[in-house]
């Protein structure tokens, strides 16, 4: 049980890892949002269960939890995708001539 | 709020409904099934009930039909195993050194007319494979794609995600 716990508790820090990786390497907001909400949302519900393994009784509290994580986390990143779709920011478009041009965003709208 | 239809006023079934779902909360939050706790719980939730009802019109938007629980599960195991294809896909996505993204934006169509349904078909899209849902105008929701390959047609890949979903949650949500 000690180690089942253990693996949901690595493959949530895993992914968490992965999602900071892909706020970093991602060009613009839109594609940070994507990869930041869905792993850090699958992360977070490895975590949890992860902790309810090892904590058995708090499984009411960790599931209401997990609910409200579903919920809450791709409401608050659509909320955000809106704010900048009304503002006008366009989506990074990969410049078909040249490939490098992931090294070099021409103009950067959403730092 | 123009563009979004009038909620239909609530029922007796949603007040029981809404009761039922702040009952549940209580104790899910209490954690023990003591008789004092069934007793303190149901009176606080009649109250919360009583008082946050009006405001809650968005549950109007919840069938209350006899199946509704099978679709609802039906729907969670659907949305789940979209929740780890689209976290496996966006992790392979990072990790390769060439970044392999294409972004585009498509708006699709919905059938479900509730502000409850179009939220929770919004949610979904969010966390599948390689979408996010940027607007909702009306029925229309506008989707943002990471990855556009060329030669796909993305206006019948974006409806079917949404018809898919729209399956489990027509069952249960207006």
């Amino acid at each position: 049980m000690r180690l089942l716990a253990d693996l949901f508790l690595l493959i949530g820090a895993a992914f968490a890892l992965l999602s900071a990786l892909g706020l970093l390497r991602m060009p613009d907001t839109y594609n940070r949002i994507q990869a930041g909400t869905k792993a850090v949302t699958l992360g977070a519900l490895s975590f949890i269960l992860g902790i309810g393994l090892l904590y058995p009784e708090w499984w009411a509290k960790l599931l209401v939890i997990a609910g409200f994580i579903l919920f809450t986390n791709p409401v608050g990143s659509s909320s955000i995708a809106r704010a900048i779709h009304l503002a006008g920011i366009q989506s990074w478009q990969r410049a078909a001539s040249d490939p490098q041009a992931l090294k070099a965003p021409q103009e950067d709208k959403s730092a | 709020m123009d563009n979004i239809s009038r909620e239909p006023p609530l029922t007796l079934p949603h007040y029981l409904f809404i009761f039922a779902t702040v009952y549940l909360l209580w104790l899910l939050l209490v954690g023990e099934l003591s008789r004092h706790e069934l007793i303190l719980g149901g009176l606080v939730s009649l109250v919360v009930t009583l008082v946050s009802a009006p405001h809650l019109l968005i549950f109007g938007g919840v069938k209350l039909r006899i199946d509704a629980p099978l679709h609802l599960l039906r729907y969670l195991g659907y949305f789940f195993v979209a929740l780890i294809r689209a976290n496996l896909d966006m992790a392979r996505r990072i990790l390769s050194p060439s970044l392999p993204i294409n972004p585009s934006m498509v708006a699709v169509e919905t059938g479900l007319r509730s502000t409850l349904g179009r939220l929770m078909l919004a949610n979904s899209i969010t966390l599948t494979p390689g979408t996010l849902s940027v607007d909702v105008k009306g029925n229309r929701i506008l989707v943002h794609w990471v990855d556009a390959s060329p030669g796909v047609d993305l206006e019948a890949a974006t409806r079917e995600i949404a018809a898919g979903f729209e399956r489990h949650l027509g069952g249960f949500l207006r």
